[in-house]
């Protein structure tokens, strides 16, 4: 071992830590955060454009009398009196707040049955066998299926509203986390086990984090699941102890043949959809891609 | 680390005479003709502090007998015994993307038990150890692949094992860098007195690094020749006696290979 003794001298090693220096310089650059009007031109100003042409299009099909009936078409001024007085009479937020305290409740639930679940059908062999092409075969059925059975075996209630939330959202929510465990690379596994990373805390340290972005993509499509199941419960299943939610709301301006009640209601429903994955889901989705250089930025 | 502490001082009185010890392996994979032996009756021991390269062709089997010894794999005869937990380094970084460059560290440093107080300043130490002081909270996505190769030699010197496991761990990267990287895994041996299994197909990157080289056969893979590599360091890749000794072994590595046309 005497003749193959390392001899590096200060300045040897000053000059490779020179050349690493440059070499890490020259191929890594940074990236930068693009300046707000840029956000703006790109990602702001084009949804808004598109809204406008829509009311354009809308208000040009009333003046122009290509639609002359307020029973089929209600003009946007009628749509938006009808904003204004469900404001007015307190009872706008009442609606919205009756349907999103519904829908996450019942998000929740689903979250905390469909995670477990996941984890079982991924991990065990035979529950995958048993029950995972049950799952993604749910994942098919339209949820108002569920609905009638649920009002039969539960009742016009709260619980009815869960079921079906549950029932539409929870297969979303396992395959999500199945898929993104699936695709978790073997090479993270092996690395973990060479670094005592086995059993629970393989589990907890690799596993989980690495499956994060599939089980994400899950949580997103099991939240559009609950919502429109939700939305399907509420508009068949209306009674005066339910509270009026925003589906109630629906098949309330359909039965007093209120148009600009009916797209009151869709509006609402559209606009609740969206805020919730813009506020919650987009961001949670980018920020874990992007911290992870799986987000290209062009 | 507590484990592996012990064991060093309960080995001192009679000295541990090797960091790894193979000891006539052999490993058969089920096939589809059958049981196919991949690693033929395998003996090498790697000395405390020795830098050994296992070195072949495709089909030698050395990445699976890198394998056996990290602990991943059972060998279906024989036996391997290490000196503590190897540490093991790939060919790709296998660093986790969803972790810093600094807490890819100090996972390692967690799962051997180190406490939370100590970690920080431990994961930059290493950091500086392999060049990249200020690169604790880079993602790795903004690490150039020369970078990420040190940041998982620095997550698993991190790992405080006495014998690092190298799977071709520099055979994706550039030739500039491969080369600097030669240079700084010179360095690091030297400072840290650990012991190295490095498996290549490389025949002057084994020649450059170690102080032993050993020739494995193909199929199935077995011990064919091996040669102590007298050159004193710092070496160059491109110095006469390095470029001499790879020609030495190139030429046996070709008849190993010629073998395998004649049927």
């Amino acid at each position: 071992m005497a003749s193959t003794e390392t001899t590096d001298t200060p300045a040897d090693t000053d000059g490779l830590g020179g050349l690493e220096a440059g070499l890490d310089a020259l191929e890594t650059s940074e990236a930068r955060r693009p300046p707000f009007r840029r956000t703006l031109i790109d990602k702001i100003l084009p949804p808004i454009v598109a809204v406008a042409v829509v009311l354009v299009v809308w208000q040009g099909l009333i003046s122009l009398r290509i639609v002359d009936d307020p029973a089929r078409l209600p003009s946007p001024a009628d749509v938006a009196g009808e904003f204004r007085d469900a404001w007015l009479q307190g009872t706008l937020l009442g609606f919205v707040w009756t349907s999103i305290s519904r829908g996450l409740l019942g998000f929740l639930f689903a979250l905390a049955i469909g995670t477990p679940l996941g984890l079982l059908v991924a991990r065990v062999k035979f529950v995958r066998a048993a029950i995972g092409p049950i799952l993604s075969g749910l994942q098919s059925l339209p949820s108002v299926a569920w609905v009638p059975p649920a009002v039969i075996w539960l009742g016009l209630n709260n619980s009815m509203m869960y079921a079906v939330i549950l029932l539409g959202a929870v297969p979303s929510v396992a395959n999500g986390l199945v898929s993104g465990i699936d695709q978790v690379p073997p090479l993270f596994l092996r690395a973990g086990r060479t670094m005592g990373a086995t059993g629970v805390r393989g589990a907890w340290h690799i596993v989980m984090p690495a499956a994060l972005p599939g089980y994400l993509g899950g949580l997103k499509q099991g939240w559009a699941f609950s919502w429109r199941s939700l939305m399907a419960a509420e508009i068949i299943a209306s009674s005066p102890d339910l509270g009026i939610g925003l589906g109630a709301l629906l098949e309330n301006g359909r039965n007093a043949s209120s148009m600009a009640m009916v797209f009151e209601a869709i509006v609402l429903i559209l606009f609740v959809g969206i805020a919730i994955d813009l506020l919650i889901f987009s961001p949670l989705e980018r920020w874990v891609l992007r911290s992870r250089g799986l987000l290209v930025r062009n | 680390m507590a484990v592996a502490i012990v064991k060093a001082e309960g080995a001192g009185a009679e000295a541990v005479e090797y960091a790894a010890r193979i000891d006539r392996v052999s490993k058969s994979f089920a096939g589809p003709a059958g049981q196919q032996l991949v690693l033929d009756d395998i003996s090498l021991d790697v000395a405390p502090g020795e830098f050994v390269t296992l070195l072949g062709a495709s089909g030698c089997g050395k990445s699976t007998l890198l394998n056996l010894v990290a602990g991943l794999d059972r060998p279906s005869s024989g036996e391997i015994s290490t000196d503590g937990r190897p540490a093991l380094m790939f060919q790709e970084h296998a660093l986790f993307p969803w972790l810093t460059a600094g807490k890819n560290i100090e996972l390692a440093l967690k799962l051997r038990g180190v406490p939370r107080a100590e970690r920080r300043g431990r994961a930059e130490e290493l950091l500086e150890l392999v060049r990249l002081k200020g690169s604790y909270g880079k993602r790795v996505h903004e690490l150039s692949g020369g970078m990420r190769q040190r940041v998982a030699m620095a997550r698993a010197l991190a790992q405080d094992s006495r014998l690092l496991l190298m799977d071709e761990p520099f055979a994706a990267l550039d030739a500039i860098t491969r080369d600097v990287l030669h240079d700084e895994l010179t360095r690091i041996w030297a400072e840290t007195g650990l012991s190295v299994l490095f498996v290549t197909h490389n025949v002057r990157e084994a020649v450059r690094l170690a102080q032993r080289v050993v020739l494995l056969a193909s199929r199935p893979g077995r011990v064919a020749r091996e040669w102590r590599v007298g050159i004193p360091q710092p070496r160059r890749i491109e110095d006469a006696p390095v470029a001499e000794l790879s020609r030495e072994i190139t030429e046996v590595l070709r008849g190993e290979i010629r073998r395998h046309g004649q049927h």
